[in-house]
């Protein structure tokens, strides 16, 4: 029995974590939202953003606002369900104790 | 240790959820007071009809303007009073008054409400007045219903609560003005003193 199954290393961090729950519940923030509701800095915000895409948990779309750019992140598919793996093992984990 | 400390990120992610998808800083108190404002526009409109017009409602007399006038006035003050204190109580938790959750909430809580609302003036203008308090009720609360999802889910219930008065009222149109008084008055002070109990004095 192990006690570290489908407890998701990616996940393993407050901001990643954040990252993705309110992604979970929108159907796309941009990067100030992110920062806003995470109050984390814009170097490590981009980290860990960087991070989820790479496992490609999150896609990025880039685009322009009138002359601003504005960055816009979305859940994949594969996210959502890692994310959900991850919750269900946490809970197991509380409920052991 | 651990398990406290998953115990934490799942708080945190809860916690996440509900501060980006929903705006919170609702009043109460804006509540109890459009009821307030409810009472005192029906007692008006009340007097005005039993007094002036020996309690009939023509639609092209001048009480029923006066009423119409009546009527506006409870809406825009509730609305001023609403936005008033949804704001100074934003402020005070450092959330921002209009963002994405506020915008959400405002447009889905419109939807119906002017859809209704421009229904009522078609039928009225059709001379088809008898159901208008009743359809007031039920539009307010689907509008409550739907903004529920983008709020404090509590307000769901309220808005559940006004569909039965407004059911009820299309069956007795007869006291339609009761239960019109019950409906926007008296339901949101109960309401409003729930919420308020409940969320801003237990915050403070």
């Amino acid at each position: 029995m192990s006690i570290i199954n489908n407890i998701n290393k990616v996940f393993d961090h407050r901001i990643r974590l954040g990252i993705m729950s309110i992604l979970m519940v929108n159907e796309y923030a941009d990067f100030n939202t992110l920062k806003e509701l995470l109050g984390t800095t814009d170097g490590n915000l981009a980290s860990h953003v960087k991070a989820l895409e790479t496992s490609k948990y999150i896609n990025i779309k880039k685009q322009f606002i009138g002359r601003k750019p504005n960055t816009r992140y979305a859940t994949t598919k594969l996210g959502r369900l890692e994310f959900k793996k991850h919750i269900e093992a946490l809970e197991r984990l509380i409920k052991k104790q | 240790m651990k398990s406290n400390n998953y115990l934490k990120d799942i708080d945190e992610i809860k916690n996440l959820m509900n501060k980006s998808s929903r705006f919170i800083s609702l009043s109460g108190l804006s509540g109890i007071l459009a009821g307030v404002y409810a009472i005192i526009g029906s007692a008006i409109a009340y007097w005005l009809v039993t007094e002036y017009s020996r309690g009939t409602l023509t639609l092209d007399g001048k009480i029923f303007r006066l009423v119409m006038l009546d009527l506006f006035i409870v809406a825009f003050l509730s609305i001023i009073t609403g936005i008033f204190l949804t704001t100074k109580k934003a402020k005070k938790h450092g959330a921002k008054v209009w963002d994405a959750t506020s915008k959400r909430l405002v447009i889905n809580f419109l939807i119906p409400l002017i859809a209704g609302g421009l229904y009522i003036l078609i039928i009225l203008n059709q001379q088809k007045y008898g159901q208008t308090g009743a359809l007031m009720l039920i539009f307010y609360g689907l509008a409550l219903i739907n903004a529920s999802k983008y709020s404090i889910g509590d307000i769901r219930y309220l808005g559940f609560i006004e569909i039965i008065l407004g059911l009820i009222c299309a069956w007795f149109p007869g006291y339609g003005f009761w239960l019109w008084v019950i409906g926007f008055g008296v339901m949101h002070i109960i309401y409003g003193t729930w919420m308020h109990l409940k969320y801003d004095i237990k915050n403070n």
